[in-house]
């Protein structure tokens, strides 16, 4: 019995090794698009990379923040990508609880989105501090965890754990098949599911972070963690379509027809609550009136004078209006340019309405009535630019190892001679 | 410089030789080789800037523990580090104690909005006080004119710019409040920012990260970000210094109004009330029942900013007449 174990172990300790070095190989061969696309990807993080090594030596000076408006561009998209996380794992909510067997394969494509949009959350914050050196006061047990009273250690907290279970998720499946061997339900679907709450436990943390400050009369709203939710149940989903559709088109990818009807299902109906939030929020705002309603009237409408937001915000409104007509429209399902063009809007509305929507008129104006506008600097876009093109990468390293899962073509990921190789071997010991 | 600084953003292990790959894999295995290469030189070149940094920052600062951490020793050791520091950067001499709490003490601050004028004495007085920087002209106070006949900030100014006091105007001089619940030590992710026994909220400034989530949440615009480095003249710091209040603070760390710690603790007064030519100004220890501060708070129908919010400030203001 202890010797079958062992044996199991050692088989482990060899195989996955191998494992990585198939996946990594797999994730880095490709056809001329592929490199063209990544060595431009590599490109874009590398300003970024140089952007942001500017700013820390230069201090944040080289931002367009102010102790008015004191987070920016890094803090709306880390905000914004919470949501796309979250969102991501919108996908096994039908597939675990109703059981939708088609759409299980799909499933670890939400997961890997969720943990591409992960990794730039974690960057966005990290690039945020003005003391990015000082990071290990932040780990628990050798930093000062200001544990549980600050939001921001238990958004600290879920993140990296919604990190790891979808890691463990993606890993362990991926695994399974380079093994030819069915996953053990007992090994993942526990975490899938757990995983489900955690989504909606890093948004609502998210929220907390800004719902929970008294001085902030935008973000000191109960409504806040809901439409959190309900706008990553958009922009989440979103992304999917448009990420299948890309996949069809480069990478061959058949196009699962089923699953892309369930998120347009899921789509329609969120979308359309959470317009509904935007409009109950707007309507207490402004019909109760007073001083708490002049960060919504300067994001609306302009406040004496100023009014930079104001272009932005209504683009927001129009393409999140656009979306639901579009996603609404009977031939939604059948015709791909009229959903791609529905995910699209819904997805740089919600950017806006979420990022730079959302945090920026939370400090318009102060706590003492001042009014100072903000605008990203060159730098801030840079690095912004720079988070994104990497994600993109970790996103496409990503799907090249799953792409041969997912479209049935499990012999490019492991070539069956090698395969039948180790396990004779394996067996001969 | 080479490779091997820094994290790769390219692929940097190759396939193994014998691996079996698509067609010509010696060739492409090279070409990855080569790719992984220049794509980990290009990132080392990229962050090539914080070399810079790198050598500016001390492994001993690296290092630091948390104030409340450190030991007597320690304590000494980092106080003399820093005064090194100041020397070095500013060519300052200066002296930087560290200023405990003194036991039955309560500090709260009351402003007389009657007497109070405008005049700007205090936000100079910190400024010069706290070694600001001097580009920015920063300080921690604001002071806001205000219209008579309302107590809407949204309606008052901070950039005025004439003599005063302007007719029919009254003038509120805003700073840290000192709140006994205060949302921004909650906030702070790593405890650098906690509420001392003599009410004084403090920052650790070589414990900050940054993040300036104590920033937004501070209902009174009391707190600072050092953007960049301060710029002051060596002839022009302050060399009476403490390490929780008014030493030159880092680049990237957030920092706010500390009742002058340095001089409070030591029985003196704020520099701001010592500047005030009005009299407006009242500071002291509200347990000791013969303080004026304890007079004012009996006496007087004072108030406190944002009252609905629940901080509790220890300071006060009040109306004459």
């Amino acid at each position: 019995m202890s010797n079958e174990v062992s044996a199991t172990e050692r088989q482990h300790w060899l195989s996955y090794p191998k494992f990585l070095v198939r996946a990594f190989s797999v994730a880095t061969d490709g056809p001329f698009s592929f490199y063209a696309w990544m060595t431009a990807l590599t490109a874009v993080t590398l300003v970024g990379a140089n952007a942001w090594a500017n700013q820390v030596t230069q201090g944040m000076i080289t931002t367009g923040m102010t102790d008015h408006v004191s987070w920016g561009l890094y803090i709306a998209n880390f905000t914004f990508m919470v949501g796309v996380a979250a969102g991501g794992v919108m996908m096994v909510i039908p597939a675990y609880l109703y059981h939708d067997k088609k759409m299980h394969d799909v499933v670890i494509l939400g997961e890997l989105l969720a943990i591409a949009a992960i990794v730039m959350c974690l960057l966005f914050v990290t690039v945020d501090l003005g003391r990015p050196d000082r990071f290990w006061h932040l780990i628990p047990g050798i930093g000062k965890f200001n544990f549980p009273v600050s939001m921001l250690t238990w958004d600290v907290i879920v993140l990296n754990i919604y990190l790891l279970l979808n890691l463990h998720v993606c890993g362990y499946l991926l695994y399974m098949r380079f093994r030819g061997e069915e996953p053990n339900p007992r090994w993942y679907v526990p975490f899938v599911l757990l995983s489900i709450v955690w989504a909606i436990s890093i948004h609502t943390v998210t929220a907390f972070l800004y719902s929970g400050l008294g001085g902030r009369p935008l973000w000191n709203s109960a409504l806040l963690a809901p439409r959190f939710l309900a706008s990553a149940f958009v922009s989440g989903p979103a992304f999917i379509i448009i990420t299948m559709f890309a996949m069809h088109k480069f990478a061959g990818l058949a196009l699962p027809a089923g699953p892309i009807r369930t998120l347009v299902k899921i789509i329609r109906v969120v979308i359309l609550i959470n317009l509904l939030m935007l409009v109950s929020e707007v309507f207490t705002e402004f019909y109760s009136g007073g001083a708490h309603t002049d960060s919504a009237r300067y994001l609306f409408l302009g406040l004496h004078g100023y009014n930079q937001l104001v272009p932005w915000m209504w683009t927001a409104v129009g393409l999140n209006l656009a979306a639901a007509f579009l996603f609404l429209h009977r031939k939604a399902m059948d015709s791909a340019p009229l959903l791609i063009t529905g995910c699209v809007f819904a997805f740089l509305g919600i950017w806006i309405e979420k990022g730079m929507g959302l945090i920026i008129p939370g400090f318009i104006p102060s706590t003492l009535h001042e009014i100072v506008e903000y605008s990203p600097s060159l730098i801030e876009w840079k690095v912004s630019a720079g988070i994104w093109a990497f994600g993109l990468m970790v996103l496409t390293v990503a799907l090249k190892i799953a792409l041969p899962i997912l479209a049935g073509r499990t012999e490019e990921f492991l070539p069956a001679s090698s395969k039948s190789a180790i396990v004779r071997n394996r067996v001969g010991e | 410089m080479t490779e091997k600084k820094g994290p790769p953003t390219g692929p940097v292990e190759s396939n193994p030789a014998n691996e079996p790959g698509p067609a010509d894999p010696s060739r492409r295995t090279a070409l990855k080789g080569i790719g992984a290469t220049l794509g980990a030189a290009a990132f080392a070149t990229a962050i090539s800037p914080l070399r810079n940094l790198a050598e500016s920052i001390s492994a001993e600062e690296l290092m630091q523990k948390h104030y409340k951490e450190l030991d007597e020793d320690e304590k000494r050791a980092v106080l003399n580090r820093l005064e090194e520091e100041v020397k070095e950067q500013y060519g300052a001499e200066v002296e930087i104690r560290d200023h405990a709490p003194i036991p039955g003490t309560k500090f709260a601050y009351a402003i007389n909005l009657s007497l109070c004028n405008g005049n700007g004495k205090c936000v100079e007085a910190c400024h010069k006080e706290n070694n600001h920087d001097r580009a920015t002209n920063q300080s921690y106070i604001r002071v806001l004119e205000m219209p008579a006949g309302t107590m809407d900030m949204g309606k008052g100014n901070t950039t005025y710019d004439h003599s005063v006091p302007a007719k029919d105007k009254y003038y509120m001089p805003v700073q840290c409040q000192q709140c006994d619940e205060p949302p921004c030590t909650d906030v702070c992710p790593v405890q650098a920012t906690w509420k001392d026994d003599d009410g004084i909220v403090v920052v650790d400034y070589n414990w900050c990260i940054g993040c300036r989530y104590c920033e937004a949440a501070c209902p009174y615009h009391a707190r600072r970000f050092n953007w960049k480095e301060p710029e002051i003249p060596a002839e022009e710091i302050n060399p009476v210094q403490g390490y929780l209040s008014n030493r030159v603070r880092p680049q990237g760390v957030v920092e706010k109004c500390h009742f002058c710690l340095h001089k409070t603790r030591e029985g003196k007064l704020p520099a701001c009330l010592e500047a005030c030519s009005t009299g407006a100004r009242v500071f002291g220890n509200i347990l000791d029942p013969d303080s004026e501060i304890r007079w004012v708070l009996e006496n007087k129908r004072v108030f406190v900013l944002k009252e609905e919010l629940g901080t509790k400030p220890s300071f006060f203001y009040f109306f004459d007449k």
